[in-house]
């Protein structure tokens, strides 16, 4: 027994000493992403690795994290080293800058488009000829109907598709009332909270529940397209919320790691024409005209509010429905 | 609070050695890896004053949780109880084929990962799978229901009660019955009388001990349990979703009340033992 | 926690069916085994027997090509390095603490193993939540760490910590039970015939304790291999570096790769049984030795 608790224990410190080296061999680069972008960078990194030692020379390896967008922002407050983060809504930026000033305050200017190098908007899924007749945002009050949406308090998925249902009350005139009750109405409707995009997505597709998926327009094409058998349909509604996820550089990490070049640069792919192809493969709105223009199949004409324009700053919106006791949590709680 | 008052040998003089060594590593080591980690949660929900404080913990869709946590772990620990009583019964009285395979495969809700315990029953419980696609007829909805969450805490549960029963069940003097027999008991009078009251103090434990990991439990849960405000949300859940919303502090809030409800549920289950152990002599 | 009397060996139940004071009539027995059998199924065969069907849909290729991708053999390697680190850490403890409990009388003993019992019942969530409060940017230790560029939480040692956590009670709540029942006196005559304290231990106590350690070490094995709850907070999730085995489940999962989720969910599974077949092996050895010596 004595021989082999001390080999026991030499194993563990040999362990210990296996992994301290293999993390910092070459120059790396942490991309800490949302949920349902996991396909995009899977093909995204490894382009963006050719493609910058073509560039320069250097060899630049990316890993990926992905999970839900609050959550990974808090993981990168917390301390994970993110080199970039790309998100799906900007106050999951905007909180690393107010805890430490983890990313610059004027990170919107860094990039182009508000840094923001593709766009997505909230669309529906339905099933297969779309038995239930869903066309519009309208439809999705109907009683009876089931409704499948991520948990709006852990996912901004969630949070685009309360905001698009509660916007696409006010772009037509109608009041706060208005919205706050065709809001209740479709969240009577929803059978089941995921905690991330993903979750509900398989809980719509894998477990055959609901009738309408409310998700990002990359998911909803590529399960319509590509992972769903043919058993999906999209549906555009008249007007939807422009979803844009955002990018930007963790400026505390890469200068301590000494990444600041290749995280930008890693950005600056994303726009770059090659990167923009890979975005549209996946679904996502290229900011390339000439991109666009050249998947025009993919990407059908549509209305879209930006959050800004219609229900006021973001980080006011995010406060009045999404915090503690906000109007969410009153329609949930009492629905 | 020094370790030396309040933890003082006490009774029989001591002829071994390594008291203070064993108890002064246990000390350091408890401290270092349970009680200084566990004392920030009380900390930082300290910075919270006591009306906030109350405030967390008492919000409707807090409590509402609390209620669905609480109670279905009750529950869960309950048919435990009584299946698992049975389950043992079965493994320690009566022959029949697989019984090995089965009195090993007891122990499977320990050692399987509790996400892949999540993603498999949904599978089998959701309206398309195995058993929903059975019961979803009948009316019965499991997965993605309050039921759902009762289905992942029976299974993470099932181990508990069988495990503390079945060495009492062993141990147990056929004389007794014997004796009972020939006194003209009934069968049924025999148990309730004679062999329940020797269970029932690890009956208890492994009915607390199921329930104290039931309250807990978040991997198998989440992925079953449909999350519905005021309806199918777990007291874990509540903490991830305020820690989601970078709201440390009523994270913590939440979890001091279910750290103050786990210790005292163990200190329950010690003390059920030790009182069991002084009823049935097994402690010499 | 399954109690040592466990390893009191399996008496066979013939005995009692041939026995007419402690058997049921047909009836009852046949009702009793079909519930009992009726809830094993549909509790614990069911889900098990889900996870291989799944995990086999596509395939033997599909499912070894799941099992060898590099990101499933990091997961796999950083999950066996995670369990070589705790299970000693703990197993050590175990038998500190089981040590003072056991063989001797103090006050607040019984609190004292209600505190080793904490985080037993404390939820997965709990556990990874404090080490971030502990060591995350804005923690206790958080400033210092960076200042000294040390990497706990999202990296390695966080995940060691919190598998120690969630890990701690198993091997002392084995022993403690079962060094119990053993008493002092055996410990008490070597110490009077001259044997120094780790003479005393190695052997004599390690010898009695051996079978029930093991047990405790097996266990506390299994929960390493399959945290999730506690580890999925520390982690940071990244690919290839800081995923768990049960991480890289969920991974594949989310991937929409649900072939390849329950291949490695099955490699789990099949750790699991390993580890119960170990048990079984180890109680029926236990049990064969303490009727060798009786």
């Amino acid at each position: 027994m004595k021989p082999r608790l001390r080999s026991l224990i030499a194993a563990a410190g040999f362990a210990a000493l296996l992994i301290a080296p293999a993390v910092q061999a070459q120059t790396t680069l942490l991309n800490v992403s949302y949920d349902v972008t996991r396909e995009l960078y899977k093909d995204i990194n490894p382009a963006f690795t050719s493609w910058y030692k073509a560039k320069t020379g250097k060899e630049v390896t990316v890993n990926q994290s992905h999970g839900g967008s609050s959550k990974q922002a808090l993981s990168v407050a917390a301390g994970l080293e993110a080199d970039v983060i790309t998100m799906n809504q900007s106050t999951d930026i905007d909180i690393l800058v107010e805890r430490g000033g983890l990313v610059a305050a004027d990170w919107r200017k860094r990039f182009p488009h508000d840094a923001t190098p593709y766009t997505t908007y909230s669309v529906f899924l339905v099933r297969k000829g779309n038995p239930k007749g869903i066309k519009d945002w309208n439809d999705l009050a109907r009683p009876g109907l089931s409704v499948i949406v991520p948990n709006p308090k852990t996912s901004g998925n969630g949070r685009y598709t309360y905001l698009a249902a509660w916007g696409s009350v006010i772009a037509k005139g109608g009041s706060e009332a208005d919205a706050r009750d065709f809001v209740t109405k479709v969240f009577r409707n929803v059978p089941v909270l995921d905690g991330g995009g993903r979750g509900a997505t398989t809980t719509f597709t894998q477990r055959d529940l609901g009738d309408v998926l409310v998700t990002f327009e990359n998911e909803a094409a590529q399960i319509a397209r590509e992972l769903g058998d043919g058993k999906f349909d999209v549906v555009y509604p008249s007007i939807t919320i422009d979803a844009s996820p955002p990018v930007a550089v963790v400026e505390s990490v890469v200068a301590k790691r000494g990444t600041a070049a290749e995280a930008k640069a890693y950005l600056d792919f994303l726009y770059a024409d090659e990167g923009q192809k890979i975005i549209a493969k996946h679904f996502f709105r290229p900011r390339s005209e000439a991109v666009l223009k050249a998947n025009a199949d993919r990407f059908p004409p549509i209305k879209a509010f930006f959050v800004e324009q219609l229900l006021g700053n973001w980080n006011d919106v995010q406060k009045k429905h999404f915090a503690d006791g906000g109007v969410y949590d009153q329609i949930v709680v009492n629905r | 609070m020094s370790a030396a008052t309040l933890f003082n040998p006490t009774r029989q003089t001591r002829v071994l050695p390594g008291f203070g060594l064993s108890l002064g590593y246990t000390l350091v080591y408890l401290s270092l890896l349970v009680l200084i980690p566990l004392s920030a949660v009380f900390l930082k929900t300290a910075t919270l004053g006591w009306s906030e404080f109350w405030a967390v913990v008492t919000a409707p869709r807090v409590v509402a949780s609390y209620k669905l946590s609480f109670g279905a772990s009750l529950l869960a620990a309950g048919i435990n109880a009584v299946f698992g009583l049975m389950l043992a019964w079965a493994l320690v009285r009566y022959t029949f084929p697989g019984k090995k395979l089965i009195d090993a495969l007891v122990d499977l809700p320990f050692a399987l990962p509790t996400a892949v315990a999540g993603i498999a029953l949904t599978a089998l419980y959701a309206g398309n799978g195995w058993v929903g696609s059975i019961l979803e007829p009948l009316g019965l909805k499991v997965a993605f229901t309050p039921l759902g969450v009762l289905v992942a805490l029976v299974f993470i549960g099932v181990p508990f009660v069988v495990r503390t029963v079945q060495p009492i069940l062993e141990d147990l003097e056929t004389e007794l019955e014997e004796a009972a027999a020939s006194l003209g008991a009934q069968r049924w009078q025999t148990f309730t009388k004679v062999i329940l009251p020797i269970l029932l103090p690890a009956l208890l434990t492994g009915f607390a001990l199921a329930f104290a990991r039931a309250v807990g439990e978040y991997g198998s849960v989440i992925f079953i349990a449909g999350n519905i405000p005021m309806v199918s949300e777990i007291t874990p859940l509540m903490i991830i979703t305020k820690l989601e919303q970078y709201d440390y502090v009523g994270a913590t809030a939440i979890a001091t009340v279910m750290l103050v409800f786990s210790f005292a549920l163990l200190l329950v289950i010690n003390l059920l033992q030790a009182w069991s152990a002084k009823r049935t002599g097994r402690n010499r | 926690m399954a109690a040592a009397g466990v390893l009191h060996g399996r008496a066979d139940a013939r005995r009692y069916e041939n026995n007419a004071a402690t058997r049921e009539t047909p009836w009852v027995k046949w009702t009793l085994l079909g519930i009992s059998l009726a809830f094993f199924a549909m509790f614990l065969l069911l889900p098990l027997v889900a996870v291989f069907t799944e995990a086999l849909r596509k395939g033997w290729v599909t499912y070894l090509t799941a099992l060898s991708d590099e990101d499933a053999l990091s997961a796999i390697k950083l999950t066996l390095i995670t369990a070589a680190i705790a299970v000693p850490l703990n197993l050590v403890f175990g038998v500190s603490a089981a040590w003072c409990i056991a063989k001797f009388q103090f006050r607040g003993k019984h609190f004292l193993t209600t505190l080793i019992d904490l985080p037993f019942s404390v939820s997965p969530v709990v556990a990874g939540l404090i080490y971030v409060l502990l060591f995350g940017a804005h923690g206790w230790f958080g400033g210092w760490l960076a200042a000294n560029d040390i990497k706990i939480i999202f990296a390695v040692p966080g995940i060691v910590l919190a598998t120690v956590f969630v890990t701690f009670p198993f091997v002392a709540r084995e022993l403690i039970p079962l060094m119990e029942a053993q008493g002092r006196e055996e410990e008490e005559a070597a110490t009077v015939l001259g044997a120094s304290g780790w003479q005393t231990f190695w052997r004599v106590t390690l010898p009695n304790i051996k079978w029930g350690l093991l047990y405790g070490v097996i266990l506390c094995n299994a929960r390493a291999f399959g945290e999730f709850g506690a580890v999925s907070v520390v982690s940071g999730h990244i690919r290839g570096q800081t995923n768990t085995m049960p991480l890289h489940v969920e991974i594949l999962y989310n991937e929409y790769n649900f072939a390849a989720a329950f291949a490695v969910a099955s490699l789990l599974a099949l750790l699991a049984l390993v580890t119960l077949g170990l048990k079984s092996f180890i109680e029926w050895k236990a049990g064969q030795q303490s009727r060798e010596s009786e």
